[in-house]
């Protein structure tokens, strides 16, 4: 091989400097920085003892973990965190059997009346959650559902997004998949469970996530809804921690740090499902 | 085991009416092939015997009985689809498997019938494969064994070989018809491909816009085709079809009546072939030659109409020119131009 050979060789490998990539990645950069900067101040707050807080610092000057003892000992914390777990979980479950149950009977029946209910629930897609809140308080006050994990929990366990989205992969789904089964001798429930669920497991798994974080930090409605302390959710507690006396920093960071274990876990655990969730939902829509 | 019969059978979607009330026997172990174009209601035939499709008016008996209003579950039917139907979540094993779902066999009898069946198509060695990881021919083998191991009266195809290609579709066609020898199982079988209905079936019904417009052995169709669509439709290249006007002058024909078409196959319609005996001798411009092998299929014009004819061997005679041929005694098809019914053979 000749130098100009080895030299040309060398230059196919070489990375070139495009403007449009370093502009790309300079905001990339500027959004990653302004998206995780609060995260990391969470996380250091909740390292610093209450006489630091407002020492701005990244690193603590004097770290400790005794916010972390103080919030797991001496608050409702663990209660709230089993009181958000219970809800979130509880809440994800119903919209994965019954938007999907619901998505699945529009789009593979035809019966009359089905796109006029199709519509129908399109249409609470359009209304505000806080135009919601009056009804479903006055709903939950007739039916002495305040103060109780049932009122915290009714308003999600169906949601119109979620028959939406169902609906949607459902029609993807070939209906030959479902006449093989009938034929094969399958009841209906059946072909929708055996058969068609596991079709769509993408999109469950994104309802699935995104149900369960939009629970997990869920604050208006279960802050409405619950007065005593031991129904409280974990965002309604760590409020709780700022009363007029004082905004007491380092255990709502403390607990703010704990409370995105669980969030991050689901994250980590199921990202690939995440963001192939997005895109089928972005394709599908 | 058990015979279909279909009795006046209509299918009507809203005021548009898909299917007109036929009428067919199929016998106990029979095969037979549905064959039609597109839209001529030979999938909706299928499927109201699969129980997928309502019945809209007559009767349909599978065995003794009338089923018109059953499930297609409790039909002991099993059909195979055009796009196989496997469920993709599910290995071979299960697949297959699902089809005894609702049986009351043990698990050592599903599996001893799920290993024999997997046996039997050459499944032995996927059983634990997942559908993505097999080729098409295997994939639908696996669909084949789905409705196979239940023992079912009677296997309903709907297109099954429309997604393998060419050479993958002449295996399964013969696999097919292999397995139907063994089993004896009553067999329908829909497709829009003459090739398969000649190769597979005992016996083809030919469907157009909803009608039954022939019934009969292959050999049958192809010798006494009972109209134009039929003869045109079996048989490939298809039958050659000419105004007896355009033939007026030509040797051979005895009357020139305008109302008739003249079929000829392009097989009986030899280039260079001795005028004695022969019936009709023509002459056309070569267009184009399709070289074959042992044959050259030569497209031309006679007066005006398109004309395929045979040219024995692998030589093609130059385009433009003028080339002779000749159909012998009784392999000429004469139909009414007007109600396009076969008026016999001359």
């Amino acid at each position: 091989m000749t130098d100009t050979d080895r030299q040309e060789a060398l230059s196919r490998y070489r990375i070139k400097i495009q403007p449009g990539r370093i502009l790309i990645w300079t905001l990339l950069f500027i959004g990653g920085i302004v998206m995780i900067t609060p995260l990391l101040f969470m996380f250091s707050t909740s390292l610093k003892p209450a006489s630091d807080v407002y020492d701005l610092r990244l690193i603590p000057a004097h770290p400790t973990l005794s916010n972390y003892v103080a919030v797991l000992t001496s608050t409702g914390f663990v209660r709230w965190f089993f009181n958000s777990m219970l809800v979130a979980v509880s809440v994800t479950c119903s919209n994965v059997f019954f938007d999907s149950l619901v998505g699945y009977t529009l789009a593979k029946f035809r019966f009359r009346g089905r796109r006029f209910i199709f519509l129908a629930i399109l249409s609470t897609l359009m209304i505000p959650t806080e135009m919601l809140v009056i009804p479903w308080y006055l709903m939950s006050a007739n039916f002495g559902w305040l103060d109780t994990y049932w009122g915290i929990m009714f308003p999600g366990m169906m949601t119109g997004f979620g028959t939406f989205l169902m609906r949607q992969f459902f029609e993807g789904v070939p209906d030959d998949f479902m006449e093989a089964a009938r034929v094969d001798g399958m009841n209906e429930f059946v072909i929708w469970w055996k058969i068609a669920m596991p079709l769509v497991a993408p999109a469950l798994s994104a309802l699935a996530i995104f149900t369960f974080l939009g629970n997990w930090t869920a604050f208006f409605w279960p802050l409405i809804v619950t007065t005593s302390s031991e129904l409280y959710t974990l965002p309604v507690g760590l409020s709780s921690f700022a009363v007029e006396a004082a905004i007491q920093w380092e255990m709502i960071m403390t607990g703010a740090a704990l409370a995105t274990i669980p969030t991050l876990l689901v994250f980590l655990l199921f990202q690939r499902y995440i963001v192939r969730g997005v895109m089928l939902a972005g394709v599908k829509g | 085991m058990a015979s279909i019969t279909l009795e006046k059978l209509v299918k009507r979607y809203d005021k548009v009416e898909a299917v007109h009330g036929i009428d067919l026997e199929i016998a106990d172990g029979e095969f037979v092939v549905l064959v039609g174009p597109s839209g001529c209601g030979k999938s909706t035939t299928l499927r109201m015997i699969a129980g997928l499709e309502e019945i809209s008016g007559g009767e349909l008996r599978i065995g003794d009985e009338i089923v018109n209003e059953r499930a297609p579950k409790q039909r002991n039917i099993a059909m195979v689809f055009q796009n196989y139907a496997i469920y993709p979540h599910m290995t071979v094993r299960e697949n297959i498997g699902f089809g005894l779902y609702t049986s009351s066999l043990s698990k050592d009898e599903k599996n001893a019938r799920i290993e024999e069946t997997g046996r039997i198509l050459g499944l032995t060695d996927y059983l634990d494969r997942r559908p993505a990881a097999l080729s098409g021919g295997q994939r639908q083998r696996v669909a084949i064994g789905r409705a196979m191991v239940r023992n079912p009266s009677a296997f309903l195809f709907d297109e099954p070989l429309s997604n393998l290609d060419a050479q993958l579709r002449a295996q399964m066609r013969i696999e097919i018809k292999k397995l139907h020898q063994d089993l004896k199982t009553t067999t329908v079988y829909v497709t829009h491909d003459q090739i398969e209905a000649m190769t597979m079936a005992d016996r083809i019904v030919v469907m157009k816009d909803g009608y039954i417009l022939q019934t009969g052995t292959p050999v049958d169709l192809y010798e006494n085709p009972a109209d134009v669509f039929t003869a045109r439709f079996i048989g490939t290249p298809s039958m050659n079809m000419i105004p007896m006007a355009a033939l007026a002058g030509k040797a051979g024909l005895p009357d020139h009546d305008p109302d008739i078409l003249v079929g000829v196959r392009p097989h009986d319609l030899i280039v260079n072939a001795p005028k004695e005996g022969a019936i009709l001798t023509i002459s056309g411009q070569v267009e184009a030659c399709e070289p074959l092998g042992p044959e050259t299929m030569v497209h031309m014009r006679v007066d005006g109409e398109p004309v395929i004819a045979t040219l024995p061997g692998n030589v093609a005679p130059p385009v433009g020119s003028i080339v002779e041929c000749s159909v012998e005694t009784g392999k000429l098809y004469l139909f009414d131009a007007k109600t396009e019914k076969g008026l016999g053979r001359k």
